[in-house]
């Protein structure tokens, strides 16, 4: 191997071990990080994983929001109208957060079946339905809420 | 009246941008001179009726003719002037002309900028220019026309969406435009450059400031939108990985290894190929940032639209840009050669990993993004990958890259010498590795390695980026005449790169103080009630109401005092607008250059307390100081000399201008 071929096998060794060791720190985030989402329905019926972060989205139960003395601990319902959930979170929630609101929260599902939120998320535009929701309600296959929806949307 | 000859202006601007693509196209091909000329007075047009579309809009707007169904959606008469002139592209209509309008300047500022390109050269990166006119507009006047017209007119209109009426927000998106659709000038010249099957240095030097011009815009925009969003949705967030950000992120990854690697295609005619490659991805990507936002696809404060009609369209387009400009790539491209041989260790080789990584970069974040939808759309489940994901494989990746800042310009072409390097770093390294040691053990943080690593990278860029800096007077002052001389001599490029690696130095530094010092508290707040955060005392004085011009609002009073000194009294406010009635945060925020004192109101509770957000955020201006600082480097950099003078040389055949270093390979056809 002539000395230039072989500086340019180096050259390109390194590359390759760094091209390959970047895609599998890239592929063992991704793994780590991805969130799967959960209806209602499907939390309630076992299918989310215990101890291992989700997301679960719906409308927030009209009347179920509970506030501890603190102020900040907020116990409240979730529902995707077939099935009910319970959650809770400490913390401020978004500005949009309201009874009736469809909400997505991500967090872990705690041993008695109520759902621990670390994030709170309901977008910022009163008409917004996260499309997640959404579809959780749809497949709840409520006809009137579909209806509602549509006008929603 | 004025809403219809908007539209007729947009239909003559598209019968001009038909003309400014389809008869220089042809013109080069059969080197036909009239035909070729055509391409300047046609884009000169386009742009003219697209400055009038817009002005009608606008019109319509400040005139609050609520006839026009896009002004009713968006605007309102209780709106304030200048936001109803930011309305303007505070929807989906509007924004894509908007984006239209950008095009044609950018086009337009081509037709002036490019007496020195050969004429052949000049007529199809216009051409290629009027054709993604002619997407856009066609797109405006098939799917989403801002001119439709509501009958009847209500009263008043729907408002503009409460977020969106922030100072931050009237300069975010035209910013963010510029360096989007500026992307399509490298683009148009590599396509260019591709059908007529030269790529040489010289194409090389005319790309470069329009990649850079458009890269500074670029940089202004994203630091608009973190500034907006870290100022508007009180969170005290500045960057969330939203897919939004993360569109207009990629393009600028990528924009960045095209500035470096047209360095090198300048300077050494390598990498020619790859940096043809880049300029079709870098503006590949923008285009994908449009459909990504603009489709519905990604549902978002900027996503207006989610009739499938019009993503439909747009990825039509797409996969038409993308793909016909790829398949032209792949034709082509194999025949270019690349000259310039170099070894493992020289400058090449540094600006190659610089573009490895910077790439990779981009690409890690595109699988984030395009991965949830990808599985949505294919009905697999739908999940969503968080910021940490993000964060892990970014931060690895700029490492190494930030390291690679003081090594780079150091090194010298063709060949260099590690023995060497290190020789003229060593005390660069000490003082980075000192700094990065000591500062954890002085100050107590929670995250050891990272304030070290952070503070070390932030030291060793800025030093090695100013000791370059001082290397290039030095080596035009070897006799040692006045200092001011060697100043003047140096090309200003170079105190642009100095200028834009500070500013890297200055964001890593924000971003490690910002991470590891910052400080939060969510707490209940009774009026008079106080509490501690970063050394300060934060006392809750109450809240009262409050009329805006087109919102009623809850101020609260948060007095900062600091060992008994009153350093500022923060005004955070819910707002509500009377329109749409969606409640809105204010954040009331103390900013210096060394801390910023950040509060947000919650929600109240009872007995006149709220719930309360504090921040102590050290460093946090720094975060945008870095990117305004790389964009003063980037206009220095396009104010070169160098360019000016090449725009005063007369026209030459293509591929016989040469600059580099030595002879320029000729490619083959």
């Amino acid at each position: 191997m002539t000395p230039k071929r072989k500086r340019r096998l180096t050259l390109i060794v390194v590359l390759i071990v760094g091209v390959s060791s970047a895609t599998a720190l890239a592929l063992y985030a991704f793994q780590k990080n991805m969130l799967y989402f959960y209806s209602p329905s499907q939390v309630y019926a076992g299918e989310a994983p215990q101890g291992h972060m989700f997301r679960v989205g719906g409308l927030v139960v009209d009347g179920s929001v509970k506030r501890e003395a603190d102020g900040l601990t907020v116990h409240f319902k979730l529902t995707d109208t077939a099935k009910t959930i319970p959650l809770v979170y400490t913390g401020l929630l978004p500005d949009l957060f309201r009874e009736g609101q469809g909400i997505v929260a991500s967090g872990t599902l705690g041993p008695n079946g109520v759902f621990h939120a670390q994030e709170v998320l309901a977008k910022h535009d009163e008409n917004y339905m996260p499309p997640e929701v959404a579809d959780a309600l749809k497949e709840a296959g409520d006809k009137s809420l579909d209806a509602a929806l549509v006008r929603k949307r | 009246m004025i809403p219809e000859i908007g539209q007729f202006a947009l239909g003559v601007a598209l019968c001009l941008a038909l003309v400014q693509t389809l008869v220089p196209l042809a013109g080069a091909q059969w080197s036909n001179p009239d035909w070729m000329a055509v391409a300047r007075p046609a884009a000169r047009g386009q742009f003219l009726f697209m400055v009038i579309a817009f002005a009608c809009l606008t019109y319509a707007f400040i005139s609050n003719d609520f006839s026009v169904l896009y002004v009713a959606e968006n605007s309102n008469s209780a709106l304030p002037l200048p936001y109803r002139m930011a309305a303007v592209w505070g929807g989906h209509e509007g924004s894509l002309l908007l984006w239209a309008l950008v095009l044609s300047a950018w086009t337009f500022a081509v037709t002036l900028c490019s007496r020195s390109l050969p004429s052949q050269f000049r007529a199809r990166v216009i051409a290629v220019m009027g054709l993604i006119s002619i997407g856009f507009i066609l797109f405006m006047l098939t799917t989403s026309n801002p001119f439709e017209r509501l009958f009847p007119a209500p009263a008043d209109g729907r408002d503009l969406n409460p977020l969106l009426q922030d100072p931050g927000l009237v300069i975010h998106p035209p910013m963010l435009y510029m360096g989007y659709v500026g992307m399509s000038v490298p683009f148009a010249f590599a396509i260019a450059a591709l059908l007529g099957g030269h790529l040489d240095a010289a194409w090389a030097r005319w790309s470069r400031p329009w990649v850079t011009a458009a890269w500074v815009f670029l940089t202004l925009g994203i630091m608009m939108g973190s500034w907006w969003a870290y100022h508007e949705l009180g969170w005290g967030g500045w960057w969330f990985w939203d897919p939004v950000e993360n569109a207009s992120f990629m393009p600028w990854l990528v924009g960045t290894a095209l500035i470096h690697s047209l360095a090198v295609t300048e300077k050494r005619a390598a990498f020619k190929n790859w940096t043809v490659l880049l300029a079709i991805l870098a503006f590949s990507l923008s285009l994908l940032g449009t459909f990504l936002v603009r489709s519905g696809v990604l549902v978002s404060v900027h996503a207006f639209a989610t009739d499938p009609a019009r993503g439909l369209f747009i990825l039509m387009f797409l996969t038409l840009v993308v793909g016909g400009s790829l398949l032209l790539y792949a034709w082509r491209a194999p025949k270019v050669r690349s000259g310039g041989s170099f070894e493992p260790v020289s400058r090449e080789t540094t600006l190659l990993i610089n573009n490895i990584l910077l790439v990779t970069a981009a690409a890690s974040i595109l699988l984030g993004t395009l991965y949830p939808i990808f599985l949505d759309a294919l009905g697999l489940g739908k999940i969503s990958v968080g910021a940490p994901y993000f964060a892990a494989v970014f931060v690895p990746l700029m490492v190494p890259l930030a390291f690679l800042i003081g090594v780079g310009p150091l090194a010298r072409w063709k060949q260099s010498r590690i023995g060497e390097l290190m020789h003229r770093l060593r005390f660069v390294l000490i003082a980075a590795i000192a700094a990065g040691v000591t500062l954890p053990l002085i100050v107590a943080g929670v995250n050891r390695v990272l304030i070290a690593v952070g503070i070390g990278l932030g030291t060793w860029v800025a030093i090695s980026s100013v000791m370059n800096l001082a290397a290039y007077l030095r080596r035009q002052t070897p006799h040692q005449p006045p200092i001011s001389k060697a100043l003047v001599k140096v090309p200003r490029a170079v105190y642009g790169m100095t200028l834009a690696h500070l500013g890297v130095g200055v964001f890593i530094v924000g971003v490690t103080f910002t991470s590891a010092f910052g400080v939060e508290h969510e707490l209940r707040m009774d009026p008079g009630a106080s509490a501690q955060l970063g050394g300060y005392q934060f006392q809750f004085l109450g809240a009262h109401e409050l009329e805006g011009p087109n919102y009623t609002a809850v101020r609260g009073r948060i007095e900062v005092t600091r060992d008994d000194k009153q350093i500022t009294i923060l005004h955070p406010e819910k707002r509500v607008y009377r329109v749409q009635t969606n409640p809105m945060t204010e954040a009331g925020i103390d900013s210096t250059m060394f801390r910023d004192l950040y509060v947000a109101l919650g929600e109240p509770l009872n007995g006149g307390a709220w719930g309360v957000r504090l921040y102590y955020k050290p460093f946090v201006q720094w975060l945008w100081l870095g990117p305004i600082l790389m964009a003063l480097g980037g206009v220095l950099a396009v104010s070169d000399r160098r360019y000016r003078a090449t725009a005063r040389q007369k026209a030459m055949p293509a591929g016989t201008i040469s600059r580099g270093p030595e002879p320029v390979p000729l490619t083959s056809r």
